[in-house]
């Protein structure tokens, strides 16, 4: 493996989230019955004119000032000619020789722990374009099915140069991606129903020589078949090449049933789409103030807010850098702090990456969803820190508040009689108790044998069902044994 | 009342000495009188234009009237129209019913007018001469042996022989200027994005443009008031306030500069016609107009630039035609490759095809910049030329056509010869400037039509050129005796 490279350059097609096709007023909903979103001009009748959609150009505009990329004053929709029943017009819109963004990164983490390293993406370009329809293959007996709502729908493709090294790279791109198409909210990134699907252009080469000749793989819905896919891939092209085979440049699809790709045309079958500037349409013109009053609307990017949250939170990158995962798991961040304190931060972030994490993950859920919400976890945390309850008993909290048993901590904490016991003339009656209850345990420390201490905090922390503070416990009970 | 001015019949419609209902009878009485020699119609369909006849007047009686309410219009078989079939011509389109109404008809519709028929065409607009019609040849109404021009010229034939007070056409390299020259007509296409293109269906979108088909620039004026207007739905369009095209109908010619391009008056025109052009030139001088002499250089590049763009745009634009949604659809075949290659095959006359493979042709990879890009260099110097020009006069004059009407069939297996019958028109259309044919004179019986050419959004001063010189002589309102 070693004496072989992997070139690995990504297109992906992001549904933009525009109410309305980018070039008819239909509506974009999915999952509408066959043919009831698609108007005359989806339809191609005779006579029908496309009018640019000034929303998509929106989301063009939001991703290219995302990735530092040129967002150009004049760009040109082309078509794309070729025929297919799904593709009314015969021909596609979409941009060819100028497209709205060009160029830009995306920085990327790629692996875990210490082996961890940051790659960064460059991108070619990012345009926009209409989406085919959909031919329907089952259910009309020999015959073909075409729906058409989604004919239409406006996709940013975006392109990479071929940077990637391997599928974990290629896979922490995709999701990278992923992340922040949502994250500045112009892609649902629903992978399911086809708003995020990746096309994985794959070579291999001897380390420092040219690029090896590409298959394109199309059409990749989940990151597992990326990755899948890339993996086989690769392996595949290294044995044809060191059994003296030549690679021919190719469009494959991939199977995830057998986990294999194979052809779906060879260079010389590809397309001969004669691009031409659409002269339906005048070239898209983006000045400096359509610029500026998008900036105005984006929310503050991953990078920029991961940086921020180490320097306001005092978090580690680390930490940081999970949290900055979607702006959903950010924005909840910083909820849960407005009401916990700043000096809870940490605190804050073990429950939002940790236990509720692990709670969303358990059931499935997204952090949207979340039944315990930010201003609840928030007030839990702030009893933490006020040492109103131990971080045993908000667990027991944290539950109470998920299954619905109170709206806030403090409820939960009141009815259930769930407030820390502070007082350590308490505390220090209760231990006399647990001395003299547990003589032999006792005897046992005394003799040396440190175990039994944890042992008769037990009892002391069982015998207030939790609420004493632990920390008192510990010091009173050293105390009386010392 | 057929030789009556769209403003006589207004009024006589305003003052009930006829009703919409009787006028819209007169001309599907004469359709059906005489249309079968002159095949300018393709579909008439009484009921539904009776209906807006009804409606048009029970309008006028609620006196909410329009220059237009009323008025039979015949509508180029190019424009959707809901309900009615619209064919553009071809065997493609034989069986669409339009579920849509054109920018155009809506307008037209929204004034009042009565839609009288679709009329005529060449298959898909491509041609001049009208033979391309899947649905046969369209008759000169001067002489049913020879041909009226196109692509237009069933809405050509059909004004000039009073089967309609008016008509709409469309003007891709001529084809609103030339059969009105050839028919005795006044025609104007207007600036390149002053009417909508949406609902007309597409030949060569960059030259596409509506325009109105009359007996006289008045007529034309008031036609193109109603069809002319910014609309959202034609990217194209231009976002321009209305104006009222007729407001300098009477202005005096007094100090108009006529610049006459020595590349129009060269070899190449019959010198019948150039005879009638001169003379009507003359007569401009003794309105007032003084001539200059001007050049437009590359006026011969413009037919090979013209059959370069118009086919790449078309065959792109007639794609859609593939026998999957709608239309013509083969009867047998066995597979999609065969579905489509049968019905277009099938479905496309011998014309259409040969521009389709030219625009295939000129697209294809290795081929695009010697020809689309090269044709859109040209077409740039085209505009360039205009532009020095137009510093040098008002207007530019010269023949709409190298001939008059010329028999069927004579160039109908010349496909050169026939491009060319285009040579004074198609530069205009690749410059997107104003153009208008106007009645001249006759050469051996036949009209010649005095082409005008206008800076952008100079329609009205076309206009009132045109009118200026109506008011003077009589050419336009010669009539054929088809009778």
């Amino acid at each position: 493996m070693n004496q072989w490279e992997v070139v690995i350059g990504i297109e992906t097609h992001a549904q933009l989230a525009t109410v309305s096709k980018i070039f008819s007023g239909a509506a974009t909903a999915f999952g509408a019955e066959p043919n009831t979103q698609a108007c005359a001009v989806d339809l191609a009748l005779p006579g029908v004119l496309p009018v640019l959609n000034r929303k998509a150009v929106d989301c063009a505009i939001r991703f290219g000032l995302a990735i530092g990329a040129k967002v150009a004053e004049k760009s040109v929709f082309a078509r794309k000619n070729y025929f297919y029943p799904d593709l009314p017009k015969g021909y596609q819109i979409s941009q060819f020789e100028l497209p709205v963004v060009q160029g830009g990164a995306i920085t990327v983490q790629v692996g875990q722990g210490e082996k961890a390293y940051e790659k960064t993406v460059r991108l070619t370009r990012a345009h926009l374009e209409e989406d085919a329809g959909k031919s329907l293959h089952e259910d009309f007996h020999g015959k073909t099915g075409i729906d058409l709502n989604r004919a239409g729908t406006p996709l940013l493709e975006i392109v990479t140069e071929p940077d990637m090294r391997s599928s974990d790279e290629a896979v922490a791109y995709a999701k990278a991606l992923h992340a922040l198409v949502r994250w500045i909210g112009i892609c649902d990134g629903n992978m399911q129903e086809g708003s995020f699907r990746c096309d994985a252009n794959v070579s291999v080469r001897r380390p420092g020589q040219p690029f090896g000749t590409r298959r394109e793989i199309k059409n990749l819905n989940s990151f597992r078949f990326l990755k899948e896919a890339i993996d086989y891939e690769v392996q595949w092209q290294i044995n044809e090449l060191e059994e003296g085979r030549a690679i021919v440049q190719a469009t494959v699809l991939f199977d995830p049933d057998t986990g294999e790709t194979r052809m779906m045309r060879s260079k010389e079958d590809a397309h001969d789409y004669r691009y031409f500037p659409d002269p339906d349409l005048l070239p898209l013109l983006i000045d400096a103030e359509w610029i500026t009053r998008t900036r105005a609307t984006m929310p503050e990017l991953p990078a920029a807010k991961q940086v921020r949250f180490e320097a306001d939170y005092g978090l580690s990158a680390y930490d940081s850098r999970a949290l900055t995962a979607s702006l959903d798991m950010a924005d909840f961040y910083e909820a849960v702090v407005a009401i916990a304190g700043k000096s809870a931060a940490k605190p804050c972030a073990n429950w939002v990456m940790v236990d509720l994490a692990a709670r969303l993950n358990r059931e499935n859920l997204e952090i949207g969803e979340s039944p315990v919400g930010a201003v609840q976890l928030g007030g839990l945390v702030l009893r933490i820190a006020d040492n109103t309850v131990s971080n045993n008993i908000a667990k027991k909290i944290f539950e109470a508040l998920w299954n619905g048993e109170g709206t806030t901590a403090d409820e939960i904490i009141d009815k259930q009689g769930l407030k820390q016991i502070t007082d350590s003339g308490a505390i220090e009656a209760l231990i006399d108790e647990v001395l003299s209850a547990n003589a032999a345990m006792v005897a046992e420390f005394r003799s040396g044998k440190e175990k039994a201490f944890n042992a008769l905090v037990g009892q002391a922390m069982k015998a207030t069902k939790g609420k004493a503070n632990p920390q008192q416990v510990n010091e009173l009970l050293k105390k009386k044994l010392g | 009342m057929i030789n009556a001015s769209l403003k006589q019949l207004a009024q006589a419609l305003a003052g009930k000495q006829i009703s919409s209902v009787e006028l819209t009878q007169l001309y599907l009485d004469r359709i059906a009188r005489l249309n079968p020699a002159l095949n300018a119609f393709i579909t008439v369909d009484a009921d539904k234009s009776l209906g807006q006849a009804r409606a048009a007047d029970a309008r006028i009686a609620r006196g909410d009237t329009g220059p237009l309410t009323g008025i039979p219009v015949a509508q180029k078989d190019i424009f959707c129209a809901r309900d009615w079939r619209t064919s553009c011509g071809s065997k493609m389109l034989d069986n669409f019913v339009a579920p849509y109404d054109a920018t155009v008809i809506e307008r037209l519709n929204a004034a009042g007018a009565v839609l009288l028929g679709k009329t005529n065409m060449d298959e898909f607009a491509m041609g001049s001469s009208n033979e391309s019609s899947w649905y046969g040849p369209v008759k000169n109404p001067w002489d049913t042996t020879r041909v009226p021009g196109g692509s237009s010229g069933g809405s050509a034939a059909a004004v000039a022989a009073r089967l309609a007070p008016v008509a709409t056409g469309t003007d891709t390299g001529g084809s609103i200027r030339q059969p009105a020259a050839m028919c005795n007509l006044t025609g104007l296409k207007p600036t390149y994005g002053v009417v909508s293109r949406y609902g007309m269906i597409a030949f060569a979108s960059s030259l596409d443009q509506g325009g109105p088909m009359a007996r006289s620039a008045e007529d034309c004026a008031v036609l193109v008031n109603a069809m002319a207007a910014f609309d959202p739905r034609d990217s194209t369009s231009l976002e321009r306030p209305t104006e009222d095209y007729g407001r300098d109908l009477d202005k005096p010619l007094a100090g108009l500069r006529i610049g006459l391009p020595r590349e129009f008056f060269g070899e190449g025109c019959e010198p019948s016609v150039m005879a009638a052009v001169e003379a009507a030139i003359a007569e401009y001088r003794k309105l007032g107009a003084e001539t200059v002499d001007i050049s437009l250089p590359n006026t011969h590049l413009s037919v090979p630039a013209y059959y370069v763009i118009a086919p790449a745009e078309a065959s792109s634009n007639l794609s859609r035609f593939d026998g999957v949604r709608y239309g013509y659809r083969a009867p047998e075949y066995v597979d999609l490759n065969d579905l489509y290659a049968k019905t277009r095959a099938q479905g496309f006359g011998a014309e259409v095809k040969r521009r389709i493979l030219i625009g295939t042709y000129v697209l294809s990879h290795g081929y695009y910049d010697a020809y689309y890009l090269q044709a859109q260099r040209i077409r740039r110097m085209i505009a360039d030329d205009f532009a020095t020009a137009f510093g040098q006069c008002d207007v530019i004059m010269g023949p709409t056509s190298p001939c008059t009407a010329f028999k069927l069939g004579e160039k109908a297996d010349d496909p050169v010869q026939m491009y060319l019958a285009d040579i004074y028109t198609i530069a205009v259309n690749l410059a997107g400037l104003p153009g208008m044919s106007i009645p001249c004179g006759f050469a051996y019986g036949l009209p010649v039509g005095l082409q005008l050419i206008g800076n952008y959004f100079n329609e009205a001063r076309l206009l009132n050129i045109a009118h200026r010189f109506q008011q003077a002589t009589d050419w336009h309102q010669r009539a054929p005796a088809i009778e």
